[in-house]
């Protein structure tokens, strides 16, 4: 006799009388490609791949516009090295293209972290820029400039330590025997506050070469961007994006609720310190190089769910729409003012600011 | 006549339209083929901060029975259910499941031989049906293996079990609270757990979604043999359906057994403190109670 306590055993017996034929499949509503022990939905990827070709597509008009105009021809011979005229290569490889490996890659980044923080704290306004762990990596990477003086590396591990130690103190302030999601926005944007008041005392006692760079970094920009910085950013930005990406199937059923979780299996505390601390490190690479941007982390997971109608948070339609807000936004930063460059986080603060006006009534009008 | 077989009468004629006609077929394995106690708990203290809720309580759980457990508000009931769910670290004693301690044992472990039905949950926005139901697979998935046959086969049984399966592609906050309910339901079965317990789960349903459910579980338990433990309101459906039950005041188990071996009047006045008359339901045999006659002037106080 089979033994009826075993879960394992028969799958098509476990629930009396429900037999499932072989190849019968679950209708989910929408399109599904099962294969190779994944399920994928296929909205959520078509959506995400087109907005991806929109962010290349900007990308290369980046590469196109300027003071120095150049036609598509040149720009593909620019990018491999190619151009007959030595200038071409330069204002392609050297000075336009990181500027737009940048927005892309950074601006997926900022993304994905929204994204996670988003879903941890169930609530669209737990991104990192709002709850202060943008600001603290800034503030984290000022006190480096100053200290050590400015090089990627040190100000990125000073942006990651500032970061943190926000995360930290933010997390300790809220904790009431658990984490609740509104109780940690509250404080978070408190303690931004605190840390913006802080920046701007740094900055007024530093000496003046110091306080130029931390301000022009401050607003948040990609003017400048060079491969020296570009590449370790990069490199750090896919691998914690990947990170995020390895915990994803977890985030996806803490979203379930506390209890839900730990009866799925969940190690609901390790888990979520395990995602902030790939989160945090993952703003903080982005702040460390391009300054804090703010409003791409906030609005690119929410503007990525409604285009892919994805269900609970998908990290990889936030990472999409991120790449092409920040590239587009810097696009409109550099040339929208004709001579004048402003940086891109002056831009997204315009655009993100209106969508925050915008959240903020919809979040009030659900709370009545 | 048992009352098991009395119940098993009842879920046959009661009939619902997703199970009619394969209720029964599988035969009732009713024989238990484990007698080993599936999960107990040993002089066990479970307090929140400081307010101590439940002292030195030890309890057997019957292998392949309907538990139920019931009481005042605030006896302690649901905390119980919440420790032998690890969702709570005992102050002290343990929980011991299938004879192991369950703080000892990977979480992800327990949850293939655990299933838990928790008062509170949260739908994501925009989520659908067969995606939620599709999440009570994670304890048998990992990063490498997220959807597998196995999983196919358990969402759509656990969809048909509960009569969801036309509703898989709807989104859950368009549903009806009965409805949604169902979908909790579905999605605890697709994580086939020989041991459920579940918290409250017919409150905030309306009495034909009640009976409904309690229907599901009494027939997953006696044609599977899955253990039931269930934290319910209504004493008369506690009757109906339980196999055994445990009765709590204050933090302390008052009285556990079949039914028809423990309730009586003094046990429900000494619990609940109503007067009442125990009388047999006239469909089940089961005990019923009726409570005193109601107060319905001040004087009659």
């Amino acid at each position: 006799m089979k033994s009826s306590h075993s879960p394992i055993g028969d799958a098509t017996e476990f629930v009396p009388g429900q037999r499932v034929l072989p190849g019968e499949k679950v209708d989910f509503g929408r399109p599904m490609l099962r294969a190779f022990g994944f399920r994928i939905d296929l909205r959520v990827v078509v959506t995400s791949a087109i907005v991806a070709v929109l962010a290349l597509g900007c990308g290369f008009l980046g590469l196109l516009l300027g003071e120095f105009s150049l036609t598509p021809g040149e720009v593909f011979q620019g990018l491999f090295g190619q151009a007959d005229k030595r200038i071409v290569n330069t204002v392609v490889g050297e000075w336009r293209a990181p500027r737009i490996i940048a927005g892309i890659v950074l601006g997926a980044g900022l993304g994905i972290s929204g994204a996670v923080f988003q879903s941890l704290t169930r609530n669209p306004l737990g991104s990192p820029d709002i709850i202060g762990f943008s600001t603290g990596a800034y503030t984290g990477g000022i006190v480096t400039i100053i200290v050590f003086g400015s090089s990627f590396v040190s100000t990125a591990f000073g942006a990651i330590i500032g970061g943190l130690l926000t995360a930290i103190v933010v997390y300790l302030l809220t904790w009431k025997g658990g984490v609740q999601g509104f109780r940690l926005i509250i404080v978070g944007i408190a303690l931004t506050a605190m840390l913006n008041a802080f920046n701007t005392w740094l900055i007024m006692r530093a000496d003046l070469d110091l306080a130029m760079a931390a301000a022009t970094w401050g607003a948040g920009t990609l003017n400048g961007m060079g491969w020296s910085t570009l590449l370790p950013a990069a490199i750090g930005t896919v691998l914690l994006g990947l990170g995020c990406g390895l915990f994803s199937r977890g985030l996806g059923t803490l979203e379930l609720g506390d209890d839900t979780a730990k009866a799925l299996g969940v190690r609901n505390e390790p888990l979520r310190a395990g995602l902030i601390l790939v989160a945090v490190a993952l703003v903080a690479v982005v702040t460390a190089a391009a300054g804090p941007i703010a409003f791409v982390a906030l609005a690119a997971p929410q503007i990525g769910r409604r285009i892919a109608k994805s269900q609970g948070t998908s990290l990889l339609s936030a990472a999409a729409v991120g790449a092409l807000l920040l590239v587009a936004a810097d696009l409109i930063a550099q040339h929208a003012l004709g001579e004048t460059q402003l940086p891109v986080g002056v831009v997204t603060v315009c655009i993100g600011g209106i969508y925050l006006i915008w959240l903020l009534i919809q979040e009030a009008r659900k709370a009545q | 006549m048992s009352i098991s077989s009395d119940m098993t009468d009842h879920a046959d004629t009661t009939g619902k339209s997703g199970t009619t006609g394969n209720v029964g077929k599988a035969g009732a394995t009713d024989t238990a083929t484990s007698t080993a106690t599936p999960l107990a708990a040993q002089n066990l203290d479970l307090a929140y901060d400081h307010r101590q809720v439940i002292t030195d309580l030890n309890v057997e759980i019957a292998p392949g029975k309907f538990t139920v457990i019931v009481g005042p508000n605030a006896c302690g009931k649901s905390t119980l259910l919440r420790a032998l769910a690890r969702l709570m670290t005992p102050a002290k004693g343990t929980v011991l499941l299938d004879g192991g301690n369950i703080a000892k044992l990977k979480t992800k472990q327990i949850a293939k031989r655990l299933g838990l039905l928790p008062q509170t949950s949260i739908a994501p926005d925009g989520i659908t049906v067969a995606e939620l139901v599709a999440r009570g697979r994670h304890p048998h998935q990992s990063f490498l293996k997220q959807w597998t046959d196995q999983d196919e086969t358990a969402v759509l049984s656990a969809l048909r079990a509960t009569n969801t399966e036309d509703l898989s592609g709807r989104q859950v906050d368009e549903l009806s609270g009965g409805q949604r309910q169902r979908v909790w339901v579905a999605m605890v079965l697709a994580q086939e757990t020989p041991l459920m317990l579940l918290d409250e789960p017919t409150t905030f349903l309306d009495l034909a979604f009640q009976i409904d459910l309690l229907d599901l579980f009494a027939q997953l338990n006696h044609e599977h043999g899955h253990t039931f433990v269930a934290v319910l309101h209504d004493l008369n459906q506690a009757c109906r359906y339980a196999d055994e039950i445990i009765a709590m005041k204050d933090g302390a188990i008052v009285a556990q057994g079949p039914p028809a071996q423990i309730i009586t009047s003094e046990l429900v006045d000494r619990v609940f403190g109503i007067d009442c008359t125990i009388i047999d339901d006239p469909v089940t045999g089961a005990p019923m109670i009726v409570p005193g006659r109601p107060k319905k002037t001040f004087a009659d106080r």
